[in-house]
């Protein structure tokens, strides 16, 4: 560990050193080290589909394109077709975000117009305590307090939900259902009545777990629009909601959006709630109450149990939820990132 | 109407230049023809009272949709903690039919596969969180790798089991705890990359100059500046994907499989066979037509529950400390 000595005369006792050899050596280790854990992100995506990919090609030579059309999943005769499974998957997903998106970015508005705070506020100031140093922050509190439950019901495991769903919710709206069915049996929707584990109960579950994502970066939306464009439509006359509607929502609507399809891309990928919930039969239905199957909840079913023969099947099957959910969350990505660049360019 | 002071009160003045002040003092006085009646802030208006309707709708949806999170954790509370014993922390899951029992090993198999997914993903992660925060704006490939990242964060987890099976059960011959900590890792890792890098991004960057400066060299400046600095983010990103790992169970199902049995058999731990896990066993169990399974079902989910949200919460708490930093 010895520097250069006699530059200035501080040889003995020195402050100053140079970097040794050694610690030259672990400088550029490290680095190296670094830059080879973060290619390894990258190629982990190539390896997943690369593994996939590998293993799906014998069903893929023996069963070709007609896999994606067909309907019947037989082990016995070994047909096998996964059409009623990619329609489960979209028309779920699909159901689950419009519900998801409906009350997830309600609660973003919630949370990020300050609706809360205003109420404690006003209640503060009936008891004339809203300066106060101890409950002058209440309202900011229990609105972190409200942000932290809504991220608190995506730590619930799924599996948990699926328990939920399957002991509770199933049992709670069945007559409900099962009138709609004696009703109006004739519209499509209500075509079938549930019986147990069907389409609506999954749908149920899927929206209640999206929801969070959603409100998360719509939120981060909202907050992100310029205060100037906020103020500017108050100081026009604009009432409150005239202001969300006309202003604040487009101005924030990229970052919705991208939020939007990155729920889509969970929701198309969630697998034990739809496991438990979706009935998982396969099913090629419009009705909201009778069982389907989904993509994950197939792989989640049949993988623990397949056959030598049926395994490359389930890892085609597993290749086309991998391409469906690699293309969503690309795109959702992409535009979240190009909502960010334009945030920044203003 | 009061300007008058400002005309010029010269008797000379001619018919035109009236005609233009009478058009110059309309156009003064902006509030010539407006009902002020009109603009109060009434509740009987469309407009105000459509604003105030929406207003309690959002504050209705949002309250709706915090129910579901109360409706589960009371009725976990109300059917799991029924059930609720020293017997399930040390006992076996009951054969069909069994009265009793517990799940013991699924405890020690979800802490034992957790942690290892941990350990191959916070060294893995945290690097990469400090080459993303390091490297140059313009670089390629920290742009490629948050993008990865990012995509990763959306991966289904019931694919990266898949993965696990393809390139470690049919490897090594056999459904392990090994093959489910490697799938859990996958599904850790994104979190903590991105959280380490925003944490490490957070750090000011006049400390990190000021390294520099003394002549420290960029390792010494990222261990001894750089990560102890950022360390209550990173491990808010750690304790998340915890949480998050601990609850998974799609990507369990067929690479630790299930077991009935403890791990270690005589004396010594094997991580090379089936494990048990709490999720897969809430998902086997609640599938079974036997009412003692349902019941130790649900006392596994609150206990899980218990455990996702509490490691949950330390995330949390150590981002407060972050803040007040």
């Amino acid at each position: 560990m010895q520097g250069p000595d006699g530059i200035d005369g501080l040889s003995a006792g020195k402050i100053w050193q140079p970097p040794s050899k050694t610690q030259k050596f672990v400088d550029r280790t490290f680095r190296r080290l670094c830059i080879i854990f973060a290619a390894f992100t990258v190629v982990l995506i190539a390896l997943l589909v690369v593994e996939i990919g590998l293993k799906a090609i014998p069903a893929f030579s023996e069963y070709g394109l007609r896999f994606l059309v067909g309907t019947t999943w037989d082990q016995n005769k070994h047909v096998y077709g996964i059409l009623p499974e990619i329609w489960g998957t979209l028309y779920t997903s699909l159901l689950a975000l419009f519900f998801g998106t409906l009350f997830g970015v309600a609660a973003a508005i919630f949370l990020s117009e300050g609706y809360m705070s205003e109420a404690i506020f006003r209640i503060l100031k009936v008891f004339g305590v809203q300066f106060h140093p101890f409950w002058g922050k209440l309202p900011e509190r229990c609105e972190l307090l409200l942000k932290n439950l809504i991220e608190l019901l995506a730590a619930v495991p799924s599996v948990v939900y699926g328990l939920w769903g399957l002991f509770v919710v199933i049992p709670l709206i069945r007559p409900a259902c099962n009138w709609l069915h004696d009703q109006f049996g004739g519209f499509p929707l209500f075509s079938t009545d549930l019986s147990g584990p069907g389409i609506l109960p999954a749908v149920f579950v899927l929206a209640i777990m999206i929801l969070p994502t959603i409100t998360a970066i719509a939120r981060d939306a909202l907050v992100s629009v310029p205060p100037k464009l906020r103020m500017a439509a108050y100081g026009l006359g604009a009432t409150r909601w005239e202001t969300i509607l006309g202003v604040l929502l487009p101005t924030a609507s990229r970052g919705i959006f991208g939020g939007i399809v990155l729920a889509f891309g969970r929701a198309l990928g969630e697998t034990m709630a739809l496991a438990m919930l979706v009935g998982n039969a396969n099913r090629l239905t419009v009705s909201l109450f009778s069982p389907a199957n989904t993509l994950a909840a197939l792989l989640a079913n049949t993988f623990p149990e397949a056959s030598v023969r049926e395994i490359p099947v389930l890892m085609y099957a597993a290749l086309v939820l991998l391409a469906i959910t690699l293309v969503v969350n690309m795109f959702g990505a992409l535009v979240l990132e190009r909502a960010a660049a334009k945030a920044e360019a203003k | 109407m009061t300007d008058q002071e400002d005309v010029p009160k010269s008797a000379q003045q001619d018919e035109v230049n009236k005609l233009h002040l009478e058009e110059l003092q309309a156009a003064r006085d902006p509030f010539q023809g407006i009902d002020f009646a009109e603009l109060e802030h009434s509740i009987y208006r469309p407009r105000t009272f459509f604003s105030v309707l929406l207003s309690l709708v959002v504050t209705l949806m949002t309250l709706a949709a915090l129910v579901p999170l109360f409706a589960v954790l009371i009725m976990l509370i109300w059917k799991g903690g029924q059930k609720l014993s020293l017997a399930l922390f040390t006992q076996l899951p009951p054969a069909p039919l069994e009265q009793g029992g517990g799940f013991g090993n699924a405890i020690v198999g979800t802490l034992i596969m957790v942690g290892l997914a941990t350990a191959i993903s916070i060294p893995l992660g945290v690097l990469t969180g400090v080459y993303l925060a390091q490297a140059r704006a313009d670089s390629k490939l920290a742009s490629m790798v948050r993008f990865s990242a990012k995509v990763l964060t959306g991966f289904p987890s019931i694919l990266a089991g898949v993965f696990a099976y393809g390139a470690i059960v049919l490897a090594t011959g056999g459904y392990s705890a090994i093959a489910g900590a490697i799938a859990l890792s996958i599904l850790m890792l994104p979190t903590i990359i991105l959280t380490s890098e925003s944490a490490i991004a957070m750090v000011p960057a006049k400390m990190k100059e000021a390294s520099i400066g003394l002549g420290a060299t960029g390792t010494q400046t990222a261990w001894m500046v750089l990560l102890p600095t950022a360390m209550p983010g990173i491990l808010t990103g750690v304790m998340l994907a915890v949480a998050r790992a601990a609850g998974e169970t799609a990507p369990l199902l067929f690479t630790a499989l299930f077991s009935n049995y403890w791990l270690n058999s005589g004396g010594n731990v094997n991580l090379m066979q089936p494990t048990a896990s709490l999720a897969v066993l809430i998902y086997n169990f609640s599938g079974m037509p036997f009412k003692n399974q349902v019941e130790l079902a649900w006392a596994a989910a609150l206990i899980l529950v218990v455990l996702v949200l509490i490691t949950n919460l330390i995330g949390q708490s150590f981002s407060r400390q972050q803040v007040q930093q």
